[in-house]
């Protein structure tokens, strides 16, 4: 074993993907589209995901295009309007929200607390079919003309002073509303009653406890986005009159529906991505996380508190000062078991042995990208300088901090971590390490600008701008570019890499998880024989104690046939 | 300064405003926003820089060539009750201090001077009470507090002036109202930074700070000679109100004079104090405002009246003393001292009398 | 590649399932679960977590009526007196009466009795399409009457209640202009809230429809209940919010 790295692969001139795994087991289109088990939509989930992202990534582009001038050059106020509103609906509805739990979740939790599959296989299924259609839709609205009103429908705008598809980019989010329910529910049901005999739930790695929580938000907050839009699409359709103030109706009632869910939306985001970290962290430090039950009761803590901060992103907008009061002290509450968890990896690094493959890299860029984006939603949720701050370009830089900075870094964490398990290959180490920095400093340079121009005033959802913030604004589209590499880096050589990338084997980076301890890819059942868990999560020494069994039974194997060998010679 | 040359001091000026970090401090409030902001600043770096340094210090001191063997630690109650406890006292020190200013942002002083403002897509019309009309710009004086009083005709709208450090949304239904006083002359930016559609980002304007006694020519300079009360005073007469509120014993409604900031009884049951929310309220939404004592039988005017036209009757009646009548010669350019307070012991007399310079 | 022998694995009783009685590894048990007693409870779970989604959702339209009934009380009054107790009365014991049979329904699948069962879920299921004919009658009524918002909303029923009949009887003042405009509100609730109620209502008589068809063939009768008991758990929440929905729709002010 190299003192560099801990990656341990098999002797390549004679490794061999399993001839039995999960791809293999069944051919044809059909067996995919069809398929229940888990790890398989994940797959079907990981395509389509990436799709989604870069018709987001393109549309962002547009967006810091129009943005190099003061002036809308590039194109027509409407259709800016149209760019950005598409923009944050694919990227928060039809990437962020199900990115990890989508894939890295559906692959990855049976194979963590030793079950065969999820609880409710065909659902989950249903789930991507879900998922699918409102994509579909979504891309759909793009072809016939879009919609201008903003990813949040804010009324009376989207209700009555637009006349673009609203209708149908609310019936896509409504049906990929139903698709993170639904997997939500099968994560909460599979987490409580299919864990192997001895996994108790403290013993299960922090990624499962990650994904309870967001999957609680899923399961409790979506419904209260459905019935908003479906309120929006009532009134548009037949005038009801529920948000019309000249019926009597009141459009900050659709503001409280809408954020209380879309603030939960945010944890749904961020949580499991927080899962990944700590995998990754404990793993290429050698080290059992520090504070497990902390990080662990920090993630439920997240769920549940930020169910009641959701009129923060209303503090401006005639509610009682007295309310104002109260959600913004609770939203300086959610913050703490945030700032718990940034230490607690931060101590897991603490007198471990560590190695810096690319998923650590990623990992770093997370704690302190997410530190920077944390810190500014302080600034966000104390009212006074929310009063200056809200409704400019700090909010955007704040959210892309945490949603990019954070939530997609940790996304590609995961991807890189698990690729040798998913494939049963390895990605070539150097070229996803310059990536990984690549994408660090692009994301620095496109949205650090962004929070500069939010204190002076720049405004966010603006075509067109004063000649004062070009500078920044340059700035912020010279890193997207760089972004953008930092990006397509990965899809190209992890697709290179299906082919022609080192045969992993079982478990490359000896971590401890249950997955680690069966093939790679794995079995459609994913164990031959199902586990029982007698020791602790990121128990290093129990992996000792096996990989010592192991050697030692290769050596009796070894000597038993050089004994044959022998006899039969003589 | 004087071993610079004045072109190199030029250009560092002009440079280090267009590289500004912040905008200009040009209200009261600015700086102390500015000082909640800056805190905040540096708390954030001293905690990126804490967990930074830990975690470079970490990776090269326990990388694996170095540490080959990792040390199994379970935890410390200690330092999680630390790194628990002290951010925690930190945010919630940024609470206290960020309501402290957000309180005095939205409670304006009894003094202040109101100015209104009607959002619309995708322009600002700005209504001062002595008549004067702008679009897209406001122009105010130093030293005086100022209460904007805004409503939107029709979509969420937000005014935003970043170098006063004060925003509120108009939104179309209800007033609501920030106040700020302007402390250097100058011209800033307005946005709108509310979405509210395809020219939002046309939405902008100039607010202007002036001396006062600039602010005083420009008054006289941009009346269109008939102030908001002289205006709702027709508006009064042309809908009939003085049909049922006038001062006759046997009047069918309540007598409006001075009735702006006092306590009325409902017949609902409560008291409520009558002031521009109410008064709009009364005016488009009756039946659940009655005052005690009087049958329910006002009419609505919603959607006969357009939003400008509420708030010219609202200053109708703010400025009704005894007398139904308002003096023709209501002041359209001066600033009658303290005329404009909320209540009604600050409300002066109407000054009577000629224009003065 | 074989498992790491690192790993302890369970004895060896169920991972053969080929040699044990159908008992022990019945038809219906899916792979993926170790017994019919771990598929029963998640499943049992799982529905108990959709129907929490379902209060969420029922619960922002819950939150608007709260709101609104608040600030325009009187429009409500006027708006609820329009619906016919009656008929609301009705359709709650038919519900109820419904979640009754149903029950049995679960009783005659957990004691095998089949024909019991087939006959209970089709009390059920005609029960259900009587409460919907009864909403249609109410919902034809009031569109006739011009009380469905965005559809020519009439007022004239609370501006002149002396000419209409419902408001007559329940001795309804005239509301002023504004009040009267605000019961638009009151009936946009209504459709909404009884509208996606009928809508669960219909998507579980479809399943009914399904269940009474797969009974006749024995189907849940062989052990394999869960099926039944989930939609029982449906069954009972669709009844449940109905009684809500009844109280605080119908029984506005009523003396």
């Amino acid at each position: 074993m190299s003192a560099h790295t801990i990656v341990s692969l098999l002797d390549q001139s004679t490794a061999k993907i399993p001839k039995d795994n999960y791809i293999t087991r069944e051919n044809g289109l059909l067996s995919w589209l069809l398929t229940s088990d888990h790890k398989r939509i994940a797959i079907l989930y990981l395509i389509s995901l990436s799709f989604f992202f870069f018709i987001g990534g393109a549309l962002a582009g547009l967006i810091r295009l129009e943005l190099l001038t003061p002036q809308t050059d590039l194109m027509a106020t409407d259709t800016y309007n149209k760019v950005f509103t598409m923009h944050g609906v694919i990227m928060v509805f039809f990437f962020l929200v199900p990115s990890v739990p989508a894939t890295l979740g559906n692959f990855l939790i049976p194979m963590m607390i030793g079950a065969k599959d999820l609880a409710l296989p065909k659902v989950n299924l249903l789930s991507w079919y879900l998922y699918m259609a409102g994509g579909l839709l979504a891309l759909y609205t793009m072809m016939v003309g879009g919609v201008d009103t903003g990813w949040t429908f804010t009324t009376p705008l989207s209700t009555h002073y637009v006349n673009t598809n609203v209708l149908t980019t609310g019936l896509a989010v409504f049906v990929a509303g139903f698709s993170s329910i639904l997997t939500g529910l099968n994560f909460i049901v599979t987490i409580h009653k299919m864990r192997a005999p001895g996994m108790t739930w403290f013993r299960l790695p922090l990624f499962i406890w990650a994904h309870y929580a967001a999957s609680i938000l899923m399961v409790l907050a979506t419904p209260v986005v459905a019935i908003a839009i479906v309120l929006v699409m009532l009134e548009r359709t037949f005038g009801i009159g529920v948000f019309d103030p000249a019926k009597g109706g009141d459009p900050l009632l659709f503001q409280h529906l809408f954020w209380f869910y879309s603030h939960p939306a945010v944890y749904i985001m961020i949580l499991p991505g927080m899962g990944v970290i700590s995998e990754v962290i404990s793993t290429f430090s050698r080290k059992r996380i520090f504070g497990y039950t902390a990080v662990a009761f920090s993630s439920v803590a997240i769920a549940v508190f930020g169910f009641f901060v959701w009129a923060h992103h209303m503090f401006i907008m005639g509610i009682s000062n007295y309310a104002v009061l109260v959600f913004s002290l609770l939203t300086m509450l959610v913050a703490v078991p945030s700032a718990i968890k940034i230490f607690n990896w931060t101590f897991t690094l603490y007198k471990g042995s560590i190695t810096f493959e690319t998923p650590l890299l990623y990992a770093f860029g997370f704690m302190g990208l997410f530190t920077i984006g944390g810190m500014t939603g302080v600034f966000l949720g104390s009212s006074g300088t929310d009063i200056h701050l809200t409704e400019t370009y700090f909010i955007v830089a704040h959210f892309h901090f945490v949603m990019v900075g954070g939530m997609l870094m940790a996304f590609l964490a995961g991807i890189h971590f698990w690729w040798p398990k998913i494939t049963g290959r390895m990605y070539p180490e150097k070229l996803s390490q310059l990536a990984a920095v690549v994408t660090f400093i692009g994301f620095n340079f496109t949205f650090f600008p962004q929070f500069i121009l939010g204190t002076l005033g720049m405004p966010r959802r603006y075509a067109s701008y004063p000649p004062e913030f070009q500078i920044l604004n340059v700035f912020s589209t010279a890193g997207a570019t760089i972004l953008g590499v930092g990006y397509l880096l990965p899809v190209l050589y992890l697709v290179w890499s299906l082919k022609y990338g080192a045969i992993a084997g079982n478990n490359p980076w000896q971590a401890t998880g249950l997955e680690w301890q069966t093939q790679s890819p794995p079995l459609t059942e994913n164990f031959a024989v199902m586990p029982i868990m007698d020791h602790e999560a990121y128990d290093y020494a129990w992996l000792e104690g096996q990989q010592q069994k192991d050697e030692q039974q290769h050596r009796q194997l070894h000597e038993r046939q050089k004994e044959t060998e022998v006899t039969s010679a003589g | 300064m004087n071993h610079l040359s004045p072109v190199i001091w030029q250009f560092l000026v002009k440079w280090m405003t267009n590289f500004a970090l912040f905008p200009p401090e040009a209200s009261k409030i600015a700086p102390q926003m500015d000082a909640l902001y800056f805190f905040m600043v540096l708390v954030s770096l001293i905690g990126l820089t804490i967990v930074v340094l830990l975690v470079t210090s970490f990776s090269i001191l326990y990388n694996k060539k170095r540490h080959p063997v990792a040390v199994q630690i379970e935890g410390s109650t200690l330092l999680e009750a630390t790194w628990t406890i002290i951010p925690l006292g930190l945010f919630l020190v940024m609470f206290i201090w960020g309501a402290l200013i957000y309180f005095r942002v939205f409670t304006p002083p009894a003094n202040a001077m109101n100015i209104y403002v009607v959002g619309k897509q995708w322009m600002w019309k700005v209504e001062h009470p002595g008549g004067q009309h702008e679009i897209n710009a406001l122009h105010v004086p130093t030293g005086r507090a100022v209460q904007l009083t805004l409503i939107s005709q029709d979509v969420f709208h937000s005014f935003s002036i970043p170098a006063f450090r004060v925003k509120r949304e108009a939104i179309p239904g209800r007033y609501t109202t920030v106040w700020f006083e302007a402390t250097k002359t100058g011209t800033y930016h307005l946005f709108c930074t509310q979405y509210c559609g395809t020219n939002h980002s046309q939405m902008i304007g100039d607010v202007v700070v002036m001396t006062p006694e600039e602010y005083r020519k420009w008054l006289i300079s941009s009346t269109s000679g008939s102030s908001l009360a002289q205006n709702g005073e027709r508006l009064f007469a042309s809908l009939s109100c003085a049909a049922c509120h006038n001062t006759r014993p046997d009047a069918r409604g309540p007598s409006l004079a001075n009735v702006y900031g006092s306590k009325l009884a409902l017949s609902a049951g409560g008291t409520v104090i009558a002031d521009d929310a109410y008064l709009r309220e009364a005016i488009l939404n009756p039946s659940q405002h009655i005052t005690q004592g009087y049958a329910p039988i006002m009419p609505t005017y919603q959607g006969q009246i357009s939003e400008e036209g509420v708030i010219a009757l609202i200053e109708y009646i703010k400025n009704l003393d005894s007398d139904y009548r308002v003096q023709q010669t209501l002041n359209t350019t001066d600033l009658p001292p303290g005329s404009e307070g909320k209540t009604p012991a600050a409300k002066g007399q109407v000054s009577k009398g000629t224009v003065k310079p | 590649m074989p498992d790491s022998p690192a790993i302890a694995h369970e004895a060896d009783n169920s991972a053969n399932g080929a040699n044990t009685a159908n008992t022990e590894h019945p038809p219906y048990l899916r792979h993926h679960f170790n017994s019919t007693e771990q598929q029963a409870d998640a499943s049992n779970f799982a529905m108990w977590l959709f129907l929490l989604t379902e209060v969420m959702f029922f619960g922002g339209l819950f939150t608007a009526y709260l709101v609104y009934r608040n600030w325009y009380y009187p429009a409500f009054v006027s708006g609820s007196h329009q619906l016919n107790v009656v008929w609301g009365a009705t359709n709650t014991l038919v519900l109820i009466f419904s979640s009754f049979t149903m029950a049995m329904a679960v009783w005659c699948a957990e004691t095998s009795r089949r024909r019991g069962l087939v006959l209970c879920l089709t009390f059920t299921f005609i029960l259900g399409l009587g409460f919907l004919g009864i909403k249609s009658i109410e919902y034809s009524e009031k569109i006739e009457k011009h009380h469905v918002p965005g559809l020519h909303y009439s007022l004239s029923s609370f501006l002149d209640p002396a000419h209409d009949a419902a408001a007559r009887a329940a001795g309804d003042k005239p509301l002023p202009l504004d009040m009267a405009r605000k019961t638009e509100v009151y009936f946009s609730l209504y459709f909404l809230m009884t509208g996606i109620h009928a809508l669960h209502m219909i998507i579980g008589i479809g399943i009914l429809g399904f269940m009474i068809f797969r009974a006749r063939a024995g189907a849940y009768t062989a052990g394999h209940v869960t099926f039944v008991e989930n939609f029982g758990l449906y069954w009972h929440f669709i009844d449940i919010i109905w009684i809500y929905l009844f109280a605080l729709l119908y029984l506005i002010s009523r003396h």
